[in-house]
């Protein structure tokens, strides 16, 4: 460590160990009050699939599983060079974080890439709310509402994959510049945890709108 | 003299730049800058509330319009309660006090905190722009769906303003949460932690557990709004009481998140100025956590009349009542540890018997309200206006008062006048009594919440109430001007001007740039006071 020009403690910690231990508790902290953010919206869709079953069954009918599939295949191995690459940090090797989050990166813009895809078929059919919103056969509002939680949950979800997306341009452009060694590799381990908690969100949001409900 | 005390570098002298300060990561300067704002938006809350005094001093509606007052009351709760309550007594004393107490050089997160104010900033900014344009009606509560479908665009302002001040307070909570688990000094363990720090983590967990879920309420508000998709919009088949549920999931918590860190100060001044250890300080600790985990489980007793059902009716009563247990056993303790101490009135103390009055009055009116029957007949009356400004408000004020007279000698180098000082704590305990004693008899009596003009059978005690409005606010502008005064004229003060035990009186007033030379090692418990013989 002695013969790093850049130290990565900072002043007023007094060991790596206390630093890192930190950085961990904090990350996971703030995950806490992520998911009790999505939870506001996981309960308000809880409510509401149980006032509607019918309206909410019919128009998850609308969603494109196969897209949604295809999605959470990307997803998943995303988190997985994400997880290579945390690996690669922790054995210091610079170069293959710097893949590694340059494929997180590449799948994850897929992923978006095929959510916009289905926003737009979804804005085709009418099947935003609002004023011309318009659902063929069915008169209770259950469907408007459906959609309504689709949007507000997946464009969330979305938000935090374009954050995620430039704080792993972030950190692999650092990692090119060798700031993370065997004995510090922190961010990357720590925007794993942030990737892999996007990843998990979505594990729930697809059963519960794409698959749930259908026959 | 002067070339001696150039010499010594203190956080206050160390640079002036202005980079110095809007750029700094010192815990100590962020405090300082919390200070300011915090104080700023206390009075622009404050001059609503006196424009609400002088509507109702008259039973007829003449000074403002109906419009008008909806929106001063308004802006009068979402200043004081997002701007000011929550965050003035961690974010200044907290930020301030945390790191030093528990014997480490800054906060876990320092960019992390700086980061915490500018989101204060920029929620305020929101909100002040809403205020300039035209103002918003809703009431603090953004109750659905007039807030999401009829009221004016201003709402949307006004609830981001409120959704990015939320995750200053997120931030806070979870800088303070980290530190305190991760950065205390060698010797410094759980049961040595002074019980400020105790009630600061206790609120630190409702911050970060409690906060998300009015974001995500606030977000699907502004959602209906911008985007007319319903959620809560009965038209559209949503349910406005989702929104009540979620809004006090977060709301009643947030109480506490007001009224721990204040206890946390109350525990320090009765203990320094009793010279007494806390009376059971295991039970005062653990009370701190009680009443988070409890806080969460009692959102319902806001809806008994919102149609929810009786048998949840009586469970949230049943939940409501448990919360005086933990509340009841710091009084009690508190109390315990006056007894037979050697007690001296200086200001902050008279600040901390001040806050037992008031707390007292304010959590014994809160079991009424606990009551289903009883609330159902004060429900929206000026009872809940009385219990919950004895709470809330009381609570804060006298802890951030308190607080701030006590380790202002710390904070500054300076101390203020006591004299002065004094004069002012008896005169806001005063006024805050004469204010909101008779609003307890107002909406007994009947008079709802948010009218601007009432019967006139309701005139006298209403004059009363503006009339302590009055006394209160000179109360809160006289220690304004002596503070500020003694910054440049008050004497210096000496790194324990009140013989007091706890890390922070081991350093230097003002603080060195990172607190301790080196770490200190903590072998004692916290408040080693010697106990006073006894006098009989």
């Amino acid at each position: 460590m002695a013969k790093q020009t850049h130290s990565p403690l900072q002043h007023h910690f007094t060991s790596l160990s206390q630093q890192y231990a930190a950085s961990q508790l904090g990350m996971w902290t703030f995950l806490l009050t992520e998911l009790l953010f999505f939870g506001g919206l996981f309960l308000s869709y809880t409510i509401y699939r149980m006032s509607y079953p019918h309206g909410f069954a019919a128009a998850s009918h609308e969603l494109d599983v196969r897209l949604g599939c295809i999605n959470t295949i990307v997803l998943i191995s995303s988190s997985l060079t994400m997880a290579l690459a945390v690996r690669a940090g922790h054995e210091g090797k610079g170069k293959s974080i710097t893949g590694f989050l340059v494929l997180t990166m590449a799948l994850g813009g897929t992923f978006l890439g095929i959510k916009s895809i289905e926003y737009a078929h979804k804005f085709h059919e009418h099947f935003v709310p609002g004023p011309n919103f318009a659902f063929p056969h069915y008169a209770s509002q259950g469907p408007e509402l459906f959609f309504s939680l689709y949007f507000a949950m997946t464009g969330l979800h979305a938000i935090h994959m374009i954050i995620g997306l430039v704080a792993l341009g972030v950190v692999a452009w650092k990692a090119t510049r060798g700031r993370y060694t065997k004995e510090y590799s922190t961010p990357v381990e720590m925007l794993g945890l942030y990737w892999h908690f996007v990843d998990i969100v979505w594990i729930f949001l697809f059963p519960l709108l794409y698959l749930l409900g259908r026959h | 003299m002067s070339t001696l005390v150039k010499k010594i570098k203190h956080y206050l002298n160390a640079s002036y730049e202005l980079r110095s300060w809007f750029g700094t990561v010192d815990h100590k300067r962020i405090a300082i800058l919390y200070l300011i704002s915090v104080t700023l938006f206390f009075f622009v809350g404050g001059f609503f509330a006196v424009m609400i005094r002088l509507e109702l001093l008259t039973p007829a509606g003449d000074l403002v319009s109906s419009e008008t007052y909806n929106k001063l009351f308004t802006m009068h709760g979402i200043i004081m309660i997002f701007f000011f309550l929550i965050p003035a007594v961690p974010a200044v004393l907290g930020n301030f006090l945390i790191p030093i107490m528990i014997g480490a050089r800054d906060m876990a997160f320092p960019r992390l905190n700086l980061a915490s104010w500018y989101c204060y900033i920029g929620g305020a900014l929101f909100a002040t722009a809403a205020m300039v344009t035209g103002g918003v009606d809703t009431g603090w509560t953004f109750y659905t769906p007039y807030s999401s479908t009829y009221s004016n665009g201003a709402v949307v302002l006004t609830a981001l303003g409120a959704f990015v001040a939320g995750f200053s307070s997120i931030l806070t909570g979870l800088n303070f949460i980290v530190t305190i688990h991760k950065m205390r000094a060698p010797g410094m363990t759980w049961f040595r932690l002074p019980l400020f720090i105790w009630s600061n983590y206790a609120a630190s967990i409702i911050m970060v557990l409690a906060t998300p879920v009015l974001g995500a309420a606030i977000f699907l508000v502004f959602l209906e709004r911008a985007f007319h998709i319903g959620i809560f919009d009965p038209n559209l088949g949503g349910d406005p009481v989702l929104f009540q549920h979620l809004f006090w999931f977060y709301s009643h918590p947030a109480v506490y998140i007001m009224i721990l860190p204040s206890m946390g100060v109350m525990s320090e001044l009765v203990a320094a100025f009793s010279r007494k250890r806390v009376f059971g300080y295991d039970f005062v600790a653990g009370s701190s956590l009680a009443i988070a985990v409890l806080g969460f489980l009692v959102w319902g007793h806001h809806m008994f009349v919102s149609s929810q059902s009786m048998y949840a009716g009586f469970v949230f009563s049943f939940l409501s009542f448990l919360v005086a247990i933990p509340s009841a056993i710091k009084v009690f303790n508190w109390t315990a540890t006056l007894y037979k101490g050697s007690i001296s009135l200086q200001t902050p103390m008279l600040y901390a018997l001040g806050f037992i009055g008031l707390f007292t009055i304010g959590g014994l009116t809160g079991l009424f309200l606990a009551s289903l029957g009883l609330d159902v007949h004060v429900h929206d009356t000026y009872f809940i206006v009385a219990h919950f400004h004895y709470i809330m408000v009381g609570g804060v004020v006298m802890g951030y008062l308190g607080g701030l007279h006590y380790w202002w000698p710390k904070m500054t180098g300076r101390l203020y006048p006591e004299f002065w000082a004094r004069i002012s704590a008896l005169n806001i305990f005063i006024g805050f009594n004469l204010t909101f004693f008779p609003q307890f008899l107002l909406g007994y009596m009947g008079m709802p919440r948010r009218y601007h003009a009432y019967p006139e059978e309701f005139q006298v005690l209403n004059v009363m109430s503006t009339a302590g409005a009055s006394v209160l606010a000179v109360g809160y502008l006289i220690p304004m001007i002596y503070m500020l005064w003694s910054l440049k004229y008050g004497k210096k003060a000496p790194a324990n001007p009140w013989n007091a035990k706890g890390l922070e009186w081991t350093i230097p007033s003002p603080p060195p740039v990172h607190n301790f030379d080196e770490i200190p090692v903590v072998t004692e418990e916290a408040y080693a006071y010697a106990e006073a013989p006894h006098r009989g």
